[in-house]
C-alpha cells in the first residue's frame, strides 16, 4: 500500500442562507482516486478552482471524505483519534503563508512544531538552524514575521512544516509569491527533500517548469483527474494541456513551435539541455 | 533611454524610506531611490522580495511619506502645503497584491460603485463609472449581481482592477496582479491589461516576478535591489545584465538562456532575445 490512498474521494461545498436553506452546491472533489507510493515526487496542475486545494486538504485531515475514503501511512483521515498523527506525517505548505504563522520571532515560528511533538530542547534548535538554513531565511531568525514580506513569509512556514520531520509534504502553489531565486530555492529544497530524506512531495503549482522535475503529473478538471502521466507523456500533450487553461514549460512550447515549422525535432523536450543537444544535432554552425 | 521630459507623470525623488524607526525591526527599505513614470508607458518593475517593490509603490500615492525626498505629479511637489492628495490617489490607482483578500460588498456592481462613491461622485455618476469599469476588465454581464466571493481567481483580481479604473485613473499600480492565477488566466489578464493601457492611454506601473511577463509586455524595466534601483532601461538591455540579475535573486527570461546555450555551442545567433517568437525566428534562420 502507498503512504496516501484516495479512494474514490467526492467532497462537496454548501452554501446556505441565513436561515439555513441550501443555496448552492459546489462539488469541488468528484470521485477521485490517486495513490502515491512512499518517496514519490508527485505535481498536481489545474486551473483555479479545479480542486487542487481540496483535495490538497483531504490529505492532512483537514478535510474529511463525504464519500470514499483517504488513507495516509495506514491512519483513515476519518478517524479523529488519528489527526495529530496524521498532520505530523502529512506537513502542509499553503498558498497564503499569513494565514500560517504565529509566533512572535522568526526561530519562535519554527521551534513551535517541533516543541509541540515533544523534541527534547537541544534538537529543537538544530532543526529550527537546518529549516531556515534550507529555506535560506538563518539571518532573519530573530525578526518578527509579520514584519517580512510576503516572499519571506512563505520561506518561514516552509522551515515550519520541514521542521517536524514529516514523511510526506504537501506544497499547495508554494512558489506563488516569491521571486525566481526563491521559487528556485524552494523547488531545490522540495527536490533535495524528496531526494535525500526520502519524504513524499506533493506539489501544487502552476508553474509547468517546475512540474518537470516530478515522477508523475495528475491534472485536475472540475474535481476530477483528466490526465496522469510522467511528465514526458503530458507534457507532449500541448492542445489538451491549454485546452485545460494550463501550458507547457516555454523550452517545450518553443520546441513545438519549431515542431510546427516543420523542423523535425524530438518532442516533447522537457529541459534547455534537451534542447540544446537537438539543436547541436539540427543546427548549421 | 532617452525621455521626453514633458510627457513625464509622476516622480519619486530621491527618496527614502524606514520602517519602525524607533523599534526592534528598524528597515530602511527604500535608500535614495528614482523612479519616474511617463505618459502612456508600461513600466514593469522587478526585484527579490523584500527589495523594497511594495514600499515603493505605496509611496507612489502617498500613503506613505518619505522620510528625505518627494513625490512629484504633473511637475507639483504632493507634499506641499496644501496639495490635495486624496486626489492624487484617485489619479494613481493601487491595486494591491492579493486584492481579492480585500473584497467586501455583497455584489461585483456594489464593490466596484464603492470607490467612486468613496471619492464623492454621485450615486448615478457612480454607477455609471461602475458599469464602464466591469466592461473594460471584460467580467461578462451575469457576474454583475454575483457575490465577488463566488468568482474564479482571476475573475476576483478584475474586480479588483475595476474597482480602481472606476474612479478614473491616469496611471494604473498593481503589486504582482498575476501572482497566484493559472497560465491561461495569467494570460487572458495580461492581455485585458494591455488592452486598457491602449484604449485608455492608462500609464501602468506592473510588480511582477515573471521575467517572462515583463519582457514581453514592458517598455522599461526597472529593477530594485534592497532598497535600491540598479538599473533602469528598455527590457533587452536589462536583461543583458542576466548575471548580475541572478545575483540579485532575479534571472532572465528563460528564452535568452536558450539563446545563450546555442552561442555557447558555436552557433551565430541574437543573443537579446526575451520570447518565444523571437527565439523561433533566430532558431529557424539556423536549421533551415
Ligand atoms: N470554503 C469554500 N466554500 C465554498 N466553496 C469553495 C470553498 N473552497 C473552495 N470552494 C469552491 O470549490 C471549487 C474548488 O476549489 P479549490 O479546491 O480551492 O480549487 P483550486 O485549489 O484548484 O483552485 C471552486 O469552485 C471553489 O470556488
Ligand atoms: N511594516 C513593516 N515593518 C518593518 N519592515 C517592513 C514592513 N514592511 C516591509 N518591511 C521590510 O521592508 C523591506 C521591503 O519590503 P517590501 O516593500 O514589502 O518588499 P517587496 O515588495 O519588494 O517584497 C523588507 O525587507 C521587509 O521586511
Ligand atoms: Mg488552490
Ligand atoms: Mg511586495
Amino acid at each position: 500500500m502507498g503512504i496516501i490512498d484516495i479512494n474514490k474521494v467526492t467532497y462537496e461545498y454548501i452554501r446556505r442562507d441565513e436561515d439555513g436553506n441550501v443555496e448552492g452546491i459546489t462539488t469541488a472533489v468528484n470521485g477521485v482516486s490517486l495513490n502515491v507510493k512512499a518517496g514519490e515526487f508527485i505535481a498536481i496542475l489545474g486551473h483555479n478552482g479545479s480542486g487542487k486545494s481540496t483535495l490538497a486538504k483531504h490529505i492532512n485531515a483537514l478535510l474529511v471524505p463525504e464519500e470514499g475514503s483517504v488513507i495516509v501511512d495506514g491512519m483513515d483521515t476519518a478517524d479523529e483519534d488519528k489527526t495529530l498523527s496524521i498532520r505530523q506525517t502529512a506537513g502542509m505548505v499553503f498558498q497564503n503563508p499569513d494565514n500560517q504563522i504565529i509566533g512572535q520571532i522568526v526561530e519562535e515560528d519554527v521551534g513551535f512544531g517541533p516543541e509541540n511533538m515533544g523534541v527534547p530542547t537541544k534538537e529543537i534548535w538544530e532543526r529550527v538552524e537546518e529549516s531556515l538554513r534550507t529555506v535560506g531565511m538563518y539571518e532573519y531568525r530573530k525578526k518578527s514575521p509579520n514584519k517580512l514580506s510576503g516572499g519571506q513569509k512563505q520561506r518561514v512556514s516552509i522551515a515550519s512544516v520541514i521542521a517536524m520531520h514529516p514523511k510526506c509534504i504537501v506544497f499547495d502553489e508554494p512558489t506563488a509569491m516569491l521571486d525566481p531565486k526563491g521559487r528556485r530555492e524552494v523547488i531545490r529544497a522540495a527536490r533535495a527533500l524528496n531526494d535525500v530524506e526520502n519524504i513524499t512531495i506533493i506539489l501544487i503549482t502552476h508553474y509547468m517548469e517546475e512540474a518537470i522535475y516530478a515522477d508523475r503529473i495528475f491534472v485536475m478538471e472540475e474535481g476530477s483527474v483528466v490526465m496522469q502521466g510522467t511528465p514526458e507523456t503530458v507534457f507532449s500533450q500541448v492542445d489538451m494541456l491549454k485546452s485545460y487553461r494550463l501550458d507547457v514549460p516555454e523550452v517545450t512550447e518553443l520546441a513545438w513551435e519549431l515542431k510546427k515549422a516543420g523542423v523535425p525535432i524530438k518532442f516533447p523536450i522537457l529541459t534547455r539541455e534537451e534542447l540544446k543537444e537537438e539543436l547541436i544535432r539540427l543546427g548549421k554552425r | 533611454m532617452e525621455r521626453d521630459k514633458s510627457k513625464l507623470k509622476l516622480a519619486a525623488d530621491h527618496i527614502s524610506y524606514e520602517y519602525d524607526k524607533s523599534g526592534a525591526n528598524r528597515h530602511k527599505a527604500l535608500d535614495d531611490v528614482s523612479f519616474e513614470v511617463y505618459e502612456g508607458e508600461f513600466v514593469g518593475l522587478i526585484g527579490h522580495t523584500g527589495s523594497g517593490k511594495s514600499t515603493l509603490m505605496q509611496h507612489l500615492n502617498a500613503l506613505l511619506k518619505p522620510d528625505q525626498g518627494t513625490i512629484w505629479y504633473d511637475g507639483q511637489d504632493i507634499y506641499e502645503k496644501g496639495y490635495d492628495r486624496k486626489e492624487l490617489r484617485r489619479r494613481v490607482g493601487l491595486v494591491f497584491q492579493y486584492p481579492e483578500h480585500q473584497l467586501f460588498e455583497d455584489t461585483v456592481f456594489n464593490e466596484v460603485c464603492f470607490g467612486p462613491k468613496n471619492f464623492g461622485m454621485d450615486e448615478k455618476q457612480s454607477e455609471l463609472s461602475a458599469y464602464a469599469a466591469i466592461k473594460k476588465v471584460g467580467l461578462p454581464d451575469e457576474c454583475f449581481y454575483h457575490s465577488p466571493f463566488d468568482l474564479s481567481g482571476g475573475q476576483k483580481r478584475r474586480v479588483a482592477i475595476a474597482s480602481v479604473l472606476a474612479v478614473k485613473p491616469e496611471i494604473l499600480i498593481m503589486d504582482e496582479p498575476t501572482a497566484g492565477l493559472d497560465p491561461k488566466g495569467r494570460e487572458e489578464l495580461m492581455e485585458m491589461i494591455l488592452s486598457l493601457k491602449e484604449s485608455e492611454g492608462l500609464s501602468i506601473v506592473m510588480v511582477s516576478h515573471s521575467m517572462e511577463d515583463v519582457a514581453k509586455l514592458a517598455d522599461r524595466i526597472v529593477v530594485m535591489d534592497k532598497g535600491h534601483i540598479v538599473y533602469d532601461d528598455e527590457p533587452r538591455k536589462v536583461f543583458a545584465h542576466y548575471k548580475e540579475l541572478e545575483e540579485m535573486g532575479l534571472a532572465a527570461p528563460q528564452m535568452m538562456y536558450v539563446m545563450q546555450d546555442l552561442k555557447d555551442a558555436g552557433f551565430d545567433v541574437r543573443t537579446d532575445v526575451t520570447t518565444i517568437e523571437e527565439a523561433k525566428e533566430e532558431i529557424l534562420r539556423i536549421v533551415t
